[in-house]
């Protein structure tokens, strides 16, 4: 099993150290660190600091020096937001800290989307975000979709107002199997169960998974209406992501 | 000093309004339309809103501003109505003002985020409050209350441009979480240090609004009253509200609410009224438990 010594990265050993409380968690985290390319952790460091221009330049020359695309994604990027997830989970950071490090993955991202794209490679999975029909609150959403993008999920964002037939005229032409629907208004979280009814009636709801959130939106609620997860903010977001797309996959095969 | 500050000062705890936005709902506003188009286009709920609250004892009403900000209001095309719609929720407010009650001209948030971490410059956000804030004292506005703000720099912002514009005093107000490691908002301020900043950024007032149930209410103007010399407003919701059979439900009732509003002005309020799910019921009701 590896050890937190194990990471040559002081930064990253430090903020695990700090930070990752939870014992199971930390052993998850010191793995997803342990033995990887001493360059891709000063990657993820960068992240965790939310230095963009330096996350920039180190993807950019991980990626000159020949280390693929897919290995800075996961052992520099995505390890490093898993870290400012938990960070940002146990209120040791906040909304203008996780934005800087979004902004970081995001300068990294730049670099390899096209590498990805060009080479035909999945994303983590893809998922439809949109604030609901009536509401025009998009904070909260947008913080879900730059954590999604930061473990890697394809977003096709509606921005807010969204109705029942955005939706599912976004999942048709984006065959997205995953849609998630955000209101920070009481008087518009019912359109969230009507966005769902809208799919039973056009015979589509087996082939999608709904996560919904925002302020309001409680774990009862999101049962009440028939979604198939609830997140009480990003971080739990994403996970709920990973999930539902894990079950979705299972449930194909 | 203003009178609203004088009878603090003496001693006095005073009472304000319910929601406004629960109450416009229950009164024609449609899930997601503009609650301040009715300050042009339904003038009478808007003052009969203002007059319900004053006829149940609040000492001071809210105006139908919340929302009034350019950055909101162009969302539904309304953006070059600004002063317009601020100075009309201030006089129906006024309207409905007995002799001796205030209006408070009520900020909300603008959903920008100020620069780096969205796009918004402090010139142009700092222009927008001051707008909104010329529209509120011309329609007669007795104070402005900021209000439900996460963002401590986009309040001092609003403060600054009501202390430039007028003389009014200044009531800012926060909205506070309960996280693993304590109350913060959103942006990672806590009440204790929400409370010296605000202070140190000149509002005459401070507090904290929504968010939260009342017990924890209780606990966020606990810290600040430990923070601050400030008077302390608290508008507090009716608990967390719950969908019951596709209705929205605030669990907190009026006495339930009433009885924790003592507690809330032994714990340092000066001025205490609801937030979202409140109604003229519950405002009646902290009139009593407080007054006799």
């Amino acid at each position: 099993m590896a050890e937190l010594d194990d990471i040559e990265n002081k930064f990253v050993r430090q903020e695990i150290e700090e930070y990752v409380e939870n014992a199971g968690e930390r052993q998850h985290m010191i793995d997803l660190f342990a033995g990887k390319r001493p360059a891709m952790q000063d990657v993820a460091a960068g992240v965790i600091d939310g230095r963009h221009h330096d996350v920039d330049s180190m993807t950019r020359a991980a990626l000159d020096e020949g280390t693929s695309a897919i290995e800075v994604m996961d052992d520099g990027l995505i390890a490093g937001m898993a870290i400012v997830g938990i960070k940002f989970r146990e209120n040791f950071i906040f909304v203008p800290e996780v934005l800087a490090c979004a902004r970081a993955m995001k300068a990294g991202m730049a670099h390899i989307e096209p590498i990805l794209s060009a080479s035909g490679i999945e994303p983590t999975g893809r998922v439809i975000m949109g604030t609901v029909k009536g509401d025009l609150h998009d904070i909260g959403k947008n913080l879900c979709i730059m954590m999604l993008r930061g473990a890697g999920f394809e977003v096709v964002d509606l921005g807010v107002d969204t109705s029942p037939d955005d939706f599912i005229d976004a999942f048709e032409e984006h065959e997205a199997p995953l849609v998630g629907m955000s209101a920070l208004l009481t008087t518009t979280m019912p359109n969230m169960g009507k966005t769902i009814e809208a799919f039973i009636d056009a015979d589509l709801r087996d082939d999608v998974k709904f996560m919904v959130g925002g302020a309001p939106v409680t774990p009862d609620f999101a049962d009440d209406m028939g979604a198939d997860g609830y997140g009480a903010n990003a971080v739990e977001c994403v996970e709920l992501a990973k999930r539902l797309s894990a079950a979705g996959e299972t449930a194909d095969t | 000093m203003s009178k609203l500050l004088e009878r603090i000062a003496a001693g006095e705890t005073l009472i304000s309004d319910g929601a406004t936005g629960t109450y416009l709902q229950a009164n024609g506003l449609e899930a997601g339309g503009c609650p301040e188009e009715f300050n042009l286009l339904h003038p009478e709920v808007v003052q009969q809103m203002a007059r319900d609250y004053f006829d149940a004892g609040s000492d001071m009403v809210e105006t139908n501003s919340f929302g009034g900000s350019r950055y909101m209001l162009k969302k539904y095309d309304y953006g070059d109505r600004v002063e317009e719609f601020n100075r009309l929720g201030a006089e129906h407010a006024r309207a409905a003002a007995p002799e001796g009650r205030f209006v408070l001209g009520s900020i909300g948030p603008t959903g920008e985020f100020l620069e780096p971490n969205g796009t918004a410059t402090e010139d142009v956000m700092h222009e927008v409050f001051v707008e909104q804030v010329r529209g509120l004292a011309a329609g007669g506005a007795d104070a402005v209350c900021i209000e439900t703000m996460i963002d401590f720099d986009e309040t001092a912002l609003a403060i600054r441009a009501v202390k430039e514009t007028t003389e009014l005093p200044v009531i800012a107000t926060m909205t506070f979480d309960k996280g693993p490691r304590g109350y913060f908002t959103m942006m990672g301020l806590t009440p204790q240090a929400a409370a010296e900043k605000l202070t140190e950024a000149g509002a005459d007032v401070v507090g904290s609004n929504c968010g939260v149930g009342i017990e924890q209410m209780i606990e966020i103007i606990t810290a600040m009253r430990n923070a601050t010399d400030k008077p302390i407003l608290t508008h507090v919701n009716a608990g967390i509200p719950r969908i019951e059979k596709g209705v929205v439900v605030y669990p907190h009732t009026p006495d339930h609410m009433a009885e924790q509003m003592i507690r809330m002005v032994e714990a340092g309020a000066n001025i205490v009224g609801g937030c979202c799910g409140t109604s003229p019921k519950h405002v009646r009701a902290f009139v009593q438990a407080i007054r006799g």
